[in-house]
C-alpha cells in the first residue's frame, strides 16, 4: 500500500498497462517529454519511449482519429484530451467512429481504446477549462463513459478502461487531482465497469453523485446525519454509460427517496436518465419527487461565480432536506 | 538581411501517360504482363456495368441511395491494383470498384445498399475497412493504421481513397499532418472528380492544384491524370515502394471526372452542363484502355457478356436474401451486451412475438423524401 494522489494513480494504471501489454500506448498533447499539463502521464516517456508515448501535433480530431486506426489495427491507445473542453473537436470522431465500428463492421473490427479527458470546475481557470460534458458521450450507444471519484477508484477503473474491448471515454475531475492521498494497493486492482458502489449505507435517502460529486455527497450525508439525524446512503456511480439501474433501483427500494447530483448543467442531463431509470424500477416506493442539484443551464458562469453554479455540500443539503420532508 | 528564400524546391508534376486520344509515351508506359493489364481492363469493366445495373436496381427500388462511380475505374483500379493482400484499403463511400478488387463479394455490395449491415462486413483477416460516410474522416484511421503497422513492424502499406471536396475537411489537413510528421507508409488518393456534389473545384480552393497541398506538409505530392489507368498505376506503384521502404507517405491527385450523379438521389443537371459532360465522356479511362489493349491484341471475346452473366449471379444471390432479423441490431453494439440493451431486445422480441407475423420484409423501397448528406430529391 501506498498512499497516492489521484494524479499518481492514474500514472500508476498506465505505467502498468504498459508494462503488461506491449499493445498499450499512450498518444496526445504534451504527454510525453512534459509529462501531461497535469502530470498523469509523467516520466512514462523516459520509460517507454516516444514511440509508446507519443508527442502529437496539436489536433484533438486527429488524435482520437488515427488512435482509431490503431485500434483497428489491435493497439490499444489511451488518447488524452487535455481539457474536455476541447473534445467537441474530436467528437466526431469519438460518436462517428470510434463507438460505431464495432456495429459498422459487424464485429469484423473493434476500438479497444480510452479517451481521458480531465473536467469539471474548483481549478480557478477560463472558459472551456471548468465544463462537465459526460452527458453528450453518456447519449451514444457503443461508448462506455468512466467517472472515477478518488485515487483507488481512478487506479482500478483505468486499468479496466484499458483492457475492455469496448471504447471507454475516463472523465477525471480535475479538482480531485492533487485534493487527497488514499491507499492504493501494490497489486494490480480492477473494478468492473458498469457498476456503482453503495459507499455510505443509509435507509431514509440515497444520494447518487459521481466525480467530485461524490466528496459532496459525502458530506452532504454526514451534515444530514448530525444535523437532522437523516441517514443517507450514498451512491458513487463511477460508470455514467452503461448506468447501474440495479443499483440505483434497489436503493431507492429500500430509501424511497432520491437526490442527484451533478456538475453537468440541468436540461437532459445525466440526473434525468437517473430520474426515469429509478421511476421505472422503484416507482411504487417513491415517496416524493427525485431532486436535482446540479449547474445551472448556463454555457460558462467564470471562476468569479462558479461557486454559485457547481453544487456544493449547502446546497445538497437544502436539496436533501425538501426531499425528506415531501 | 535581405528576404532570401528558406524552401525553394516547390514543384508539382503532372503525369498521363496514355491520353485520350490513345497516344502513347512509350518511354514511360509501365512494364506490366499481359495477364495483368487484362485483369485491370476487366475489373474497370465490371465496376462500370456494376454501376450502371446498380443504377437501375436503385432505380426499381431493390436498393438503396448509394454513390455511382461511373468515370472514375481508372483512378481506383489503377491506384488499388498496387496494394498487396496485407495492405490496407480504406475507402470512403464510393470505391466500390477498389473494393471490388480487393475481393468483396458482388452480393455483400448490394446487401450493404439495400441496408444489411452485413453486408458491409469486411470478411475475416480483409485488410479492407468499411465505407465511410461523413466526409474525410477515414484519413486519419489511415494515418493510425500505418502508425500500428510501423510500430509492429509490419511492411504494409495504406492506401486511403478520398474526393476533391474532402480536401477541405479539417481532418484531411490533420492526416496528412501527423503522415507527414510520422513519416508512416501511407498513400493518399485523391480522386479529383471535379464536383463534390454540386459545388465545383473552383469553389472548394484557390489551390492551383489539390497535389501541392502535401508540399506544405512534407510529403511529395503528384497530379495524374486520372482517368489514364497506366499513369495512375505509375504513380501509385511509385508511391507503394517507397511507404514500404520507409520513405514515408505521399499524395496522389487523380483528375478525373464523376460522369453520373454524385448519389441516386442527386439531379447534377441543376448545377452542371452536358456540354461538359460529353467532354469527360470522350476522355472516358475505358475507352482509351480498351484502344491501347486493342492494339497489343489483349482484349478477350465476349469480356462484357462474361462480366454481365457474373453480375447477374450475384444480383440472384443478393435477391435471395432472406429478410433481416430485427433483434440482430443489438448484436454488435458492445463486446458484452449490457443490460439495459438486453432489456431493450427482449422489448423488441416480446412486441415481435406478440405481432405474431415474421419479421418485416427486406429491402423496402428507400423513401426519397429522405435524402442523405447534401442529397436532394431528383425532380426527374
Amino acid at each position: 500500500m501506498s498512499r497516492l494522489t489521484m494524479v499518481k494513480a492514474l500514472n500508476l494504471a498506465l505505467r502498468e498497462e504498459m508494462e503488461r501489454d506491449p499493445d498499450v500506448l499512450i498518444i496526445g498533447e504534451d504527454v510525453g517529454v512534459d509529462g501531461g499539463v497535469f502530470r498523469v502521464t509523467d516520466d512514462l516517456h523516459r520509460t517507454f519511449g516516444g514511440r509508446r508515448v507519443i508527442d502529437s501535433p496539436l489536433a484533438e480530431a486527429a488524435i482520437v482519429g488515427t488512435s482509431v486506426g490503431m485500434a483497428l489495427y489491435g493497439l490499444k491507445p489511451v488518447c488524452e484530451i487535455q481539457f474536455s473542453g476541447f473534445a467537441f473537436q474530436c467528437f466526431h470522431q469519438i460518436e462517428n467512429h470510434a463507438a460505431r465500428y464495432r456495429n459498422r463492421s459487424q464485429g469484423r473490427f473493434h476500438c479497444q481504446m480510452v479517451i481521458r479527458m480531465p473536467y469539471g470546475g474548483g481549478v480557478r481557470a477560463l472558459e472551456h477549462h471548468t465544463e462537465s460534458e459526460e452527458q453528450f458521450y453518456a447519449h451514444i450507444p457503443g461508448l462506455k463513459i468512466v467517472v472515477p471519484s478518488g485515487p483507488r477508484t481512478a487506479r482500478a477503473l483505468l486499468v479496466s478502461a484499458i483492457r475492455d474491448p469496448d471504447p471507454v471515454v475516463f472523465f477525471e475531475a480535475k479538482a480531485l487531482y492533487h485534493a487527497a492521498r488514499e491507499e492504493v494497493p501494490e497489486e494490480s486492482e480492477a473494478l468492473p465497469i458498469g457498476r456503482a458502489q453503495v459507499v455510505r449505507e443509509g435507509r431514509d435517502l440515497t444520494l447518487i453523485a459521481w466525480g467530485a460529486m461524490v466528496r459532496v455527497a459525502r458530506e452532504a450525508a454526514e451534515t444530514l446525519e448530525q444535523e437532522d439525524g437523516a441517514r443517507c446512503e450514498v451512491i458513487d456511480l463511477l460508470t455514467v454509460s452503461p448506468l447501474d439501474r440495479e443499483a440505483l433501483v434497489a436503493s431507492v427500494r429500500k430509501t424511497g427517496r432520491a437526490v442527484v447530483v451533478h456538475e453537468a448543467p440541468r436540461s437532459f442531463g445525466p440526473g434525468a436518465e437517473i430520474a426515469a431509470s429509478i421511476m421505472e424500477g422503484a416507482f411504487l416506493s417513491l415517496e416524493a419527487p427525485i431532486g436535482r442539484v446540479t449547474a445551472y443551464d448556463v454555457s460558462f458562469a467564470g471562476f468569479a461565480r462558479e461557486r454559485a453554479t457547481v453544487p456544493d455540500a449547502a446546497r445538497l443539503v437544502a436539496a436533501a432536506r425538501e426531499t425528506l420532508a415531501f | 538581411m535581405p528576404r532570401k528564400p528558406v524552401e525553394p524546391r516547390f514543384s508539382v508534376e503532372h503525369l498521363s501517360i496514355l491520353d485520350s486520344d490513345g497516344n502513347l509515351d512509350a518511354a514511360l508506359e509501365p512494364d506490366l504482363p499481359p495477364e495483368s493489364l487484362q485483369a485491370m481492363y476487366r475489373a474497370m469493366l465490371l465496376a462500370r456495368r456494376l454501376d450502371e445495373r446498380m443504377v437501375r436496381l436503385q432505380r426499381q427500388g431493390r436498393v438503396g441511395t448509394f454513390a455511382p462511380l461511373k468515370g472514375q475505374e481508372a483512378s481506383q483500379i489503377g491506384s488499388v491494383c498496387t496494394l498487396r493482400p496485407a495492405d490496407w484499403m480504406v475507402p470512403s463511400f464510393r470505391e466500390t470498384a477498389a473494393m471490388l478488387w480487393r475481393g468483396w463479394p458482388i452480393e455483400s455490395l448490394l446487401r450493404f445498399f439495400a441496408g444489411y449491415l452485413e453486408g458491409g462486413r469486411p470478411a475475416p483477416g480483409q485488410r479492407d475497412l468499411p465505407v465511410t460516410i461523413p466526409v474525410a474522416t477515414q484519413l486519419p484511421h489511415a494515418v493510425g493504421l500505418a502508425y500500428a503497422a510501423q510500430y509492429r513492424g509490419d511492411d504494409a502499406v495504406v492506401m486511403v481513397y478520398f474526393g476533391d471536396g474532402a480536401t477541405s475537411e479539417g481532418d484531411f489537413h490533420e492526416a496528412m499532418n501527423f503522415a507527414g510528421v510520422w513519416h508512416v507508409p501511407v498513400v493518399f488518393v485523391c480522386q479529383n472528380n471535379q464536383w463534390a456534389i454540386s459545388v465545383p473545384l473552383k469553389k472548394q480552393t484557390h489551390s492551383r492544384t489539390i497535389a501541392q497541398k502535401a508540399l506544405a506538409y512534407g510529403l511529395p505530392g503528384i497530379q495524374v491524370d486520372g482517368n489514364d489507368v497506366l499513369a495512375v498505376y505509375a504513380a501509385s506503384r511509385e508511391a507503394v515502394e517507397r511507404a514500404r521502404a520507409g520513405d514515408g507517405p505521399t499524395l496522389i491527385e487523380c483528375v478525373t471526372y464523376r460522369l453520373s450523379m454524385h448519389t441516386t438521389a442527386d439531379d447534377p443537371s441543376k448545377y452542371r452542363s452536358e456540354e461538359e459532360v460529353r467532354e469527360w465522356e470522350r476522355k472516358d479511362p475505358l475507352t482509351r484502355f480498351a484502344a491501347y489493349l486493342g492494339k497489343k491484341n489483349l482484349l478477350q471475346d465476349g469480356l462484357e457478356a462474361e462480366v454481365d452473366a457474373e453480375i447477374a449471379e450475384a444480383v440472384a444471390r443478393f435477391e435471395a436474401t432472406g429478410p433481416a432479423d430485427p433483434l440482430a441490431m443489438f448484436d454488435h453494439v458492445y463486446a458484452e451486451t449490457p443490460p439495459h440493451l438486453r432489456a431493450q431486445r427482449a422489448e423488441l422480441a416480446a412486441r415481435l412475438d406478440a405481432a405474431g407475423a415474421p419479421p418485416p420484409a427486406p429491402a423496402a423501397p428507400p423513401d426519397p423524401a429522405l435524402p442523405m448528406r447534401g442529397q436532394r430529391q431528383s425532380r426527374r
